[in-house]
């Protein structure tokens, strides 16, 4: 029994020594500057993939270019598998044992939160990529916390103004179970109902996300004969939601109008049983003409023979602008970098954005057009860039929603 | 009324490729008594190797034959791995076997993401079914009905099988008593691997049918495993027609409840479990479980506390983890904090487990109620933090009173996934109930007090803690209590008959344990500054039974060794590697099969067999016959 203690005490020195031993290698040069970056790499992989490629290519062009400031630039890079908890082990590692000078990434909206509430206590400048809660940058937005990606208000906002113009009544939603689910129709619901008053919602739909039980769901919503649909599904649950209704005829007749469907993400799994006139927002890389894109595209399908998801542009941008932060700011001190990031202005591949001092969240836009099959493949067409700065709501709005600290 | 008609088609259809998948795993079960945790990653590699077979094959005998080429091979890799790793394990600790097929899951999603690719793979529709019926007016995809004709022929299939066959007989004799069946000659060895083998072909089988309406994606084996398992429950384990019946009730009350309550299918099929299970406790058309001959383990350590020597060593390993600040950074200080906390959680299933022998399958309910307490103390009464540690817990004691009082009504593997069920129940009440819980965003800005937010201080709090609660529930494994739960757990009828009153025992035991996990989970809401739905699910029961089983349930604390292993390894790895779950899940099943008692069982094991070898060796073998 003896000797079994001292083996358990051999196994917790050698579990304790793998840690130390890992702790030390954290020792910092002096001439890099650290990004902690953090993702759901394990758990969503069909995301972060182009995600992590648009962010590496976006290392690689600061650093040709000279680095921040002389120094180069160097992102450290975690996964958090899915987990709030994970990911708040990660960003620990990431600020106490490498020193990073911030905190980027993230892409589910649980996960971004946990994060910001981290960057708060820690007093640690965080850059949210993707999540797109709009709690995030109000109701629990924090100094230290800034936001890229378009939000879920501002996209809704973007496809309402498109869905007033349908001469549809009746309107149906079906949405994942979720937060982001139910916060995308709450606030299209809500602004679309601001718009025409003659609006009725006959049925809402609520599968759980992950497990659409697609023919019923379907179904239901046929049974309700509603005029229009608002679809928030995405995913493997959307190609579901698509196969059934195309089966069913659900989508005959009927203007569906439809959140992140144009991204490639979504969009190109569907292959030829893409849907075809869907109001949607998205990334048609193929029909943007702008010379910023026109140079992106070129690098990213350069460096990876493959074309650039929505997730690619939104990893380049984060350490773009991230780096554009660090430079402005010239130090890594968290309030010096939050006086820089506050109305900074850069470039982007989808034109100039800034990120507002009022909420920090960036004006980056989406594109909004509908869906056709061309060539055996799902693409937006019609599609028109709209800018985030024009949908979101007034200086005072945003006020009272963010909280006073 | 056509309209409910063709409703009720389309749950036949989603009760069909229920029924494909969770027959098989009721196969297993039933005889080789492995819950197989990787059954769904079977299903999702048969949907991969499909997927890759037909667009490969053309035409309609391309894609049918495609199907079920691609379920024979994942049954053939069924096979390898029945006969190369569970083969080693049927001898071990109950549901050690579920260890093995967890690491297997672990690594099998990686390679599939290594194999195939991130992203989801559009395979092609059936030739033939494609279009869809018109039935008054309402569309019936010729698909769906295709899938309702096909799941009663497989049900007719597998009766003749079992019926009609002496594989079949043999089989059934099996599920029954398989200790006899071995006792007649006939080679256990290989009826477990053809029915394995069977197993794993309809998990795949289903898998692949799900081509012609889903994209082969990576969160296909966790999506359907869990609903899988509830439908064999309900159905009544080892019971095909109960899997079947499971299937159809289940598939069409979600079909027609989310027409009422669309946002019911979050919970349905765990409600429907906990009421079946409550009212008929060994499923629809089980049967009570025949009083098991326990396998006895490979061998026997009587327990006993801790010598004087033992003690002296135990303080000087305390005082070597006090110390731990003196040398640790702030990341190494929180890591270590993270795993004081989670062998509170594993110390207090494994208590459940070995003393009580009642394995929960839903204990991060009570973690996670500890968890929430201590959230909504802070948050809305703004209590300090020491109050809100010492009150928050209580909501796991409150929780774990409630739901232990049904759950010790049963025993085995249905007093598991009625605890499964209630976590979770508490899990959607969390992620539904967002004016108080805030759904999935959870509850932020729970973060300790001054005094106790420095990593150091944080750690010694956790550290302390997780020392009381440790020493706790020792002292009560070795208190009249601790010997009357043992007894319950070695022979329900001789403690009765001695005059113990099983249930409250259990019960009691029950809450004992659920208190102990909500003291941890009412210090990971402090460590982590939030709470989120994630701190009751699934995953994080899932992770707690795998601490116990690594360190090994036989024994009387192994639980604190597997969880420091599990948790300081999970860490690291998925720190420092992109596929930390194939190399986790490796290190899993090197573990189990070098290892098949737990790794504190097994040096128990070596020290018995080096020092009193013969003395030992004729205990365990009077332990057993008394058995």
């Amino acid at each position: 029994m003896r000797q079994g203690k001292w083996f358990l005490n051999g196994l917790l020195a050698a579990g304790l020594g793998v840690m130390l031993s890992s702790a030390a290698t954290g020792a910092m040069a002096q001439d890099e500057i650290k990004i902690g970056e953090i993702n759901s790499y394990s758990l969503l992989p069909a995301f972060t993939e182009p995600y992590r490629k648009g962010w590496q290519l976006a290392v690689e062009e600061v650093n040709a270019k000279g680095g921040v400031n002389g120094k180069k630039l160097v992102v450290i890079s975690k996964d958090d598998a899915g987990k709030p908890a994970d990911a708040q082990t990660a960003a620990n590692e990431l600020v106490s044992k490498e020193g990073v000078a911030m905190l980027a990434g993230t892409f589910l909206s649980n996960i971004g939160l946990a994060v910001s509430d981290f960057a708060k206590q820690k007093k640690v400048f965080f850059l949210a990529a993707e999540p797109l809660t709009d709690a995030i940058t109000w109701e629990k937005g924090n100094k230290y916390t800034f936001r890229l990606r378009p939000s879920n208000y501002m996209q809704a906002a973007m496809l309402v103004e498109e869905a007033a113009k349908l001469p549809a009544k009746k309107w149906a939603t079906v949405a994942p179970n979720y937060e982001y689910g139910q916060s995308a129709v709450g606030v299209f619901k809500k602004l679309l109902s601001a718009k025409r008053p003659d609006i009725q919602w006959v049925e809402a739909q609520w599968p759980p996300l992950g497990k659409i039980d697609a023919g019923p769901v379907v179904q239901a919503l046929a049974q309700a004969n509603p005029d229009a649909i608002l679809n928030v599904e995405f995913g493997g649950d959307l190609v579901k939601f698509v196969r059934e209704g195309n089966t069913r005829g659900l989508f005959k007749n009927r203007a569906v109008v439809s959140f992140l469907t144009g991204e490639p993400e979504y969009l190109d799994a569907l292959k030829d049983e893409a849907p075809t006139g869907w109001i949607v927002t998205g990334y048609p890389w193929y029909d943007i003409k702008t010379p910023e894109h026109a140079a992106f595209l070129k690098a990213y399908q350069d460096k990876y023979k493959d074309y650039p998801r929505l997730g690619s542009i939104v990893g380049y941008e984060t350490i773009k602008a991230a780096a554009a932060i660090l430079a402005k700011a010239n130090s890594t001190d968290p309030e010096k970098l939050i006086a820089a990031a506050e109305g900074i202005k850069l470039p982007s591949p989808f034109g100039e954005i800034t990120f507002r001092k009022i909420d920090h969240q960036s004006t980056l836009g989406a594109f909004v057009g509908k869906t056709a099959v061309k060539d055996g493949k799902g693409v937006m067409v019609d599609s028109v860039y709209r800018n985030g700065a024009d949908y979101l709501p007034s200086d005072a709005e945003v006020e009272k929603l963010r909280p006073k600290s | 009324m056509a309209f409910y008609v063709v409703q009720f088609l389309t749950g036949l259809a989603s009760a069909a490729s229920l029924f494909l998948v969770a027959s098989g795993l009721s196969i297993i079960f039933g005889v080789t008594r492995i819950v197989n945790f990787a059954h769904g990653a079977f299903y999702m590699l048969g949907a991969f190797v499909a997927y890759t077979l037909t667009e490969r094959l053309s035409g309609a005998l391309g894609f049918w034959g495609g199907i079920l080429l691609a379920s024979l091979a994942v049954a053939v890799f069924g096979v390898l791995i029945e006969m190369i790793l569970l083969r080693r394990i049927y001898r071990s600790p109950e549901l050690f076997q579920l260890l093995a097929t967890f690491g297997l899951t672990l690594m099998i999603e990686d390679l599939v993401i290594l194999i195939w690719g991130p992203d989801d793979l559009l395979g092609r529709r059936a030739p033939g079914l494609r279009g869809a019926v018109d039935f008054f007016g309402q569309q019936v995809p010729s698909y769906d009905l295709f899938l309702i004709v096909l799941s009663p022929i497989v049900l007719g299939i597998l009766w003749l099988l079992f019926r009609r066959t002496r594989w079949g007989v043999l089989v059934r004799a099996a599920t029954q008593d398989r200790d006899m069946v071995a006792a007649l000659g006939v080679n256990q060895k290989w009826l477990f691997t053809s029915v394995f083998a069977l197993g794993v072909f309809l998990a795949a089988f289903g898998g692949a049918l799900r081509i012609p309406r889903d994209a082969a994606n990576h969160a296909m084996d966790l999506s359907v495993i869990v609903d899988v398992f509830v439908v064999v429950v309900i159905g009544g384990l080892g019971s095909i027609i109960g899997a079947f019946v499971a299937a159809v009730l289940v598939s069409e009350l979600n079909a027609f409840g989310i027409l009422i309550f669309p946002k019911i299918s979050i919970i349905l099929v765990f409600l429907v479990m906990a009421v079946v299970l409550i009212v008929r406790p060994w499923g629809l058309f089980g049967k009570p479980e025949a009083p098991a001959r326990k396998t006895p383990g490979l061998t026997v350590q009587p327990w006993r506390p801790l010598s004087a020597n033992e003690r002296v060593a135990m303080i000087g390993v305390l005082i070597v983890a006090a110390a731990l600040p003196l040398f640790g950074g702030t990341y190494v200080l929180t890591v270590a904090s993270e795993i004081a906390i989670f062998v509170i959680f594993a110390a207090s299933l494994h208590f459940l487990m070995s003393v009580g022998g009642l394995a929960s399958f839903g204990h991060a309910a009570y973690f996670g109620l500890g968890a929430y307490g201590v959230a909504f103390l802070a948050k809305m009464a703004g209590l300090p933090m020491i109050v809100c540690l010492l009150i928050g817990p209580l909501l796991g004691l409150l929780g774990a009173a409630v739901f232990g009082f049904f759950a010790v009504q049963l025993s085995g593997v249905y007093f598991a996934m009625l605890t499964l069920a209630f976590a979770q129940i508490v899990w959607s009440i969390a992620f539904q109930w967002v004016s108080v819980t805030g759904g999935d965003n959870g509850i932020l800005g729970v973060w300790p007090a001054a005094w106790a937010s420095g990593a150091a201080a944080f750690y010694w709090l956790s550290l302390g803690v997780a020392v009381l609660v440790v020493a706790a529930l020792r002292a009560m494994t070795f208190s009249p209590f601790g010997y009357a739960l043992r007894a319950t757990r070695d022979s329900a009828l001789r403690s009765e008959a001695i005059g113990i009153d099983n249930k409250r025992i259990q019960w009691t035991a029950f809450v004992i344990a659920g208190t102990a996990a909500g003291i941890g989970g009412a210090l990971f809401a402090f460590l982590k500054g939030s709470v989120f739905p994630d701190n009751v699910g699934i995953s994080l029961s899932v992770d707690a039974l795998v601490m116990v089983l690594l360190g090994g349930v036989e024994t009387i604390s192994g639980a604190i060794v597997g969880a420091i292993v599990y948790k300081a390894l999970n860490i690291w790895l998925v720190s420092h590697t992109d596929l930390s779950k194939l190399v986790l899940g490796a290190v899993i099943v090197l573990i189990v099969v070098a290892m098949p008692k737990g790794i504190v069982g097994m040096i128990e094991t070596l020290q018995a067999r080096r020092g009193r070898s013969t003395k030992s060796a004729m205990l365990a073998s009077r332990v057993e016959s008394a058995e």
